[in-house]
């Protein structure tokens, strides 16, 4: 509940603005009950948050570093790119934080099982870790389109010791498994306790989650200053359900100066049928246990969302990110499939840095970001995983798998036209061959060797 | 209007008889809009008292595999929220009260008070709704009340005493108890612990207490409604549909079933009324 006179840092839910609440069925309200009880109480316990630190220091790996991205800012017009880089964290994304937090309430509720919900992976991964961690049965609900785009994070659970359910329900993508982890949950709500992967779902996981996340922000807000000397002008990271984000956000709420923005992902543009650009093309309504906006037709049906980004392709968001948008504090851009394939691409070649498909994002967002700020601008981006697991979907998009780059492809769709935009010779909408982001990456060496004729190597 | 039957009016009817209230679920649109209206009839038709229908939607939580792939079929083949007031208009007024079972999205997507009027107007008796606790219902308790329609919230195993109060005191028609934690589906054996639940609900404050979730079988009906104002019943009426691939006869075995196990639920009783 938050009014003007409060920081926006404050608001705990049920309710951000007119989003939020427990849209669910009564049977789960003890247990929603019992998790916000538990949290409280760890909250002020010095053991729960000893312990809490340790692990995220011993464990996982905390803090995060704060890395310069030189080459990479080359391509934003002048503008100095920092990554946060969750993407060094145990499990390989900013999810272990989250899940390290809510295995701990479930010891302290008594539980001996744990299910979770995952889209491409990650959380699924990191709740399967979080069980081996702590001796805890462990269930994985995923769509079995995702546990395709996503195979080797399958096996990586499995490995894990965790049951791995592919969902065959409805759109067999991220939204269709939570439905079947809270069937899961309902059924089995007294042995059982559900790690929510996003900020997202019914109170208190909005707010749960995104506490147990705001390290990120804390700790990149201590980084930056250090760095530079002031704050941000703006922080940027990639929006599904919307955790990172959050996460990276909630410690510059109140910093008014420091923009804020969440990349949406655009699909094919967020004109066609086929994006999850949920707050630039959606409009309020209950998904999933919450009010916030949301893809769904006249008659309040949900919109498939599409995605190259299983963990983005989600047709909802979390409440606190739709008030947000609401109250003008963070602004949410589309971002294409190919655009966020381009950045993929252009952080390995600049930087070493294999970044997720959903952070590649928030990567896009950067580039496009740096030239409107212009030279000089301090821009943070929440590098929230790595790309690893993406590494056969970027395969596919770039035609490697036949062995030399082309613009064909074995998905079946059609490859569209490159639309060169005439000034960095990114594509818009089309699909970028590997050679033209070489060439562009190599624009950005350091001048004393962008000229020299360097070996070839054929990635 | 003055057919317009509520929850109420057939429940207590019922009881009068010495039985508990059979309530009968049915998706909207399967396996076609026409076709899901000619099975709700046949229930009508062979004792059911009260029809339940499902508005099919996309991300049904509470439900098991087979009112899943109904409702999934059903949207496929572009069921509408304007096919179920539809069906609500062709199925009032012919002796049964018809309530519609719908997740929350759907009808704020119509607007709360806009769909409550046109819900009435076509007849219908009010609404069930699985993802709405009362806590987040004020637009829809204001709606109800000025339309005169039910409002049927559920209370479920792990309900405590308070919640039981807080959701009997802003039920309208009954108090919808699931007999087991879980989704909907038949199951071989209703819990002994759900005669507790309809107890404790009553004693909460609630008028009428139907049971649902699981029950498929005469022989549960008649167990259920020994203690329940009235028995639900919602999968073994769509598999029965699914079975009969487009004959309604099995459908009309099933509810008759049903409605025998109700009538002998209290046979044994001197006075039908449990109160």
């Amino acid at each position: 509940m938050s009014d003007s006179s409060t920081a926006l840092r404050d608001a705990q839910g049920p309710y951000f603005g007119r989003f939020g609440g427990q849209f669910l069925p009564e049977a789960l309200l003890p247990a929603l009950h019992e998790v916000s009880e538990t949290y409280e109480k760890a909250l002020v316990d010095p053991e729960f948050t000893s312990e809490l630190s340790r692990l995220a220091r011993e464990y996982s790996g905390r803090p995060s570093l704060l890395s310069e991205a030189p080459r990479f800012s080359r391509l934003t017009g002048g503008a100095r790119i920092l990554l946060k880089r969750e993407d060094l964290n145990h499990t390989g994304s900013h999810k272990i934080n989250n899940v390290i937090g809510q295995a701990l309430l479930t010891l302290r509720m008594g539980k001996k099982r744990v299910i979770a919900e995952t889209g491409a992976g990650q959380h699924g991964v990191a709740t399967a870790t979080a069980a081996a961690l702590f001796g805890l049965d462990c269930t994985i609900y995923m769509g079995e389109e995702d546990t395709r785009r996503q195979a080797l994070n399958v096996a990586r659970m499995r490995l894990l010791g965790a049951e791995v359910v592919p969902v065959t329900h409805g759109s067999r993508t991220l939204k269709d498994a939570i439905n079947e982890a809270f069937r899961d949950w309902v059924t089995n709500v007294e042995t059982s306790n559900y790690i929510f992967g996003t900020a997202a779902g019914p109170h208190p996981f909005p707010s749960l989650v995104r506490d147990f996340q705001k390290v990120i922000g804390e700790e990149a807000r201590e980084q930056v200053l250090a760095l530079t000397g002031s704050l941000p002008d703006a922080v940027i990271a990639c929006v599904g359900g919307g955790s990172n984000a959050i996460g990276m956000f909630h410690a510059f709420l109140d910093d008014a100066d420091v923009r804020l923005i969440g990349c949406e992902a655009a699909g094919d543009g967020v004109d066609t049928p086929f994006h999850a650009a949920t707050i630039s093309k959606g409009r309020p309504g209950v998904l999933h246990g919450a009010r916030s906006f949301m893809l769904q037709d006249d008659d309040g049906q949900t919109i498939e969302s599409h995605s190259i980004s299983a963990g983005l392709d989600y047709p909802g968001v979390g409440p606190e990110h739709s008030w947000l948008a609401d109250i003008g504090r963070a602004e949410y851009r589309g971002i294409t499939d190919a655009e966020a394939m381009d950045a993929f691409a252009l952080l390995s070649m600049t930087e070493g840095i294999m970044p997720a498909i959903e952070s590649s994002h928030a990567l896009a967002g950067a580039i496009a970001l740096g030239k409107e700020l212009g030279e000089g601008a301090v821009i943070i981006v929440n590098l929230s995983g790595r790309g690893d697991k993406d590494v056969h979907t970027a395969s596919e998009w770039f035609g490697l798998l036949d062995g030399d780059p082309a613009d064909e492809t074995d998905d079946g769709t059609e490859p569209e036209e490159a639309e060169p935009t005439g000034t960095d010779g990114l594509t818009r909408h089309g699909r970028a061959d590997l050679t033209a982001l070489r060439d562009l990456a190599r624009s950005t060496m350091p001048a004393a060797t962008a000229g020299q004729d360097i070996t070839e190597d054929r990635a | 209007m003055s057919e317009r039957l509520r929850s109420a009016d057939v429940i207590d009817a019922a009881l009068d008889q010495g039985r508990p209230a059979l309530i009968g679920y049915l998706p909207v649109g399967f396996p076609s809009v026409e076709a899901s209206i000619a099975a709700a009839r046949t229930l009508i038709d062979h004792g059911v008292d009260a029809i339940e229908l499902g508005l099919p939607y996309s991300d049904p939580v509470m439900d098991g595999a087979v009112i899943q792939e109904a409702a999934t079929a059903a949207l496929a083949a572009g069921t509408r929220t304007s096919d179920v007031l539809r069906a609500v208009e062709a199925l009032s007024g012919r002796g049964a009260a018809i309530m519609v079972m719908s997740y929350w999205n759907p009808i704020l997507a119509r607007g709360v008070e806009p769909f409550a009027r046109r819900f009435a107007d076509a007849g219908g008796a009010g609404l069930i709704t699985p993802d709405l606790i009362p806590d987040e219902a004020s637009d829809w308790i204001e709606a109800s009340d000025r339309h005169g329609l039910d409002r049927v919230f559920l209370v479920a195993p792990s309900s405590p005493r308070e919640r039981l109060a807080y959701v009997a005191e802003r039920t309208r028609g009954f108090v919808y108890a699931a007999s087991t934690m879980g989704v909907t589906g038949t199951r071989t054996s209703v819990s002994d612990a759900t005669a507790g639940l309809v107890e404790r609900t009553r004693a909460a404050g609630a008028q009428r207490v139907c049971v649902g979730l699981g029950v498929s079988t005469g022989a549960q009906a008649a167990q259920v409604g020994a203690y329940a104002d009235g028995v639900i019943v919602g999968s073994a009426f769509v598999k029965a549909i699914m079975a009969g691939e487009g004959d309604l006869g099995a459908l009309a075995q099933t509810a008759q079933d049903l409605r025998a196990g109700v009538d002998r639920a209290r046979a044994g009783a001197a006075d039908g009324s449990p109160r």
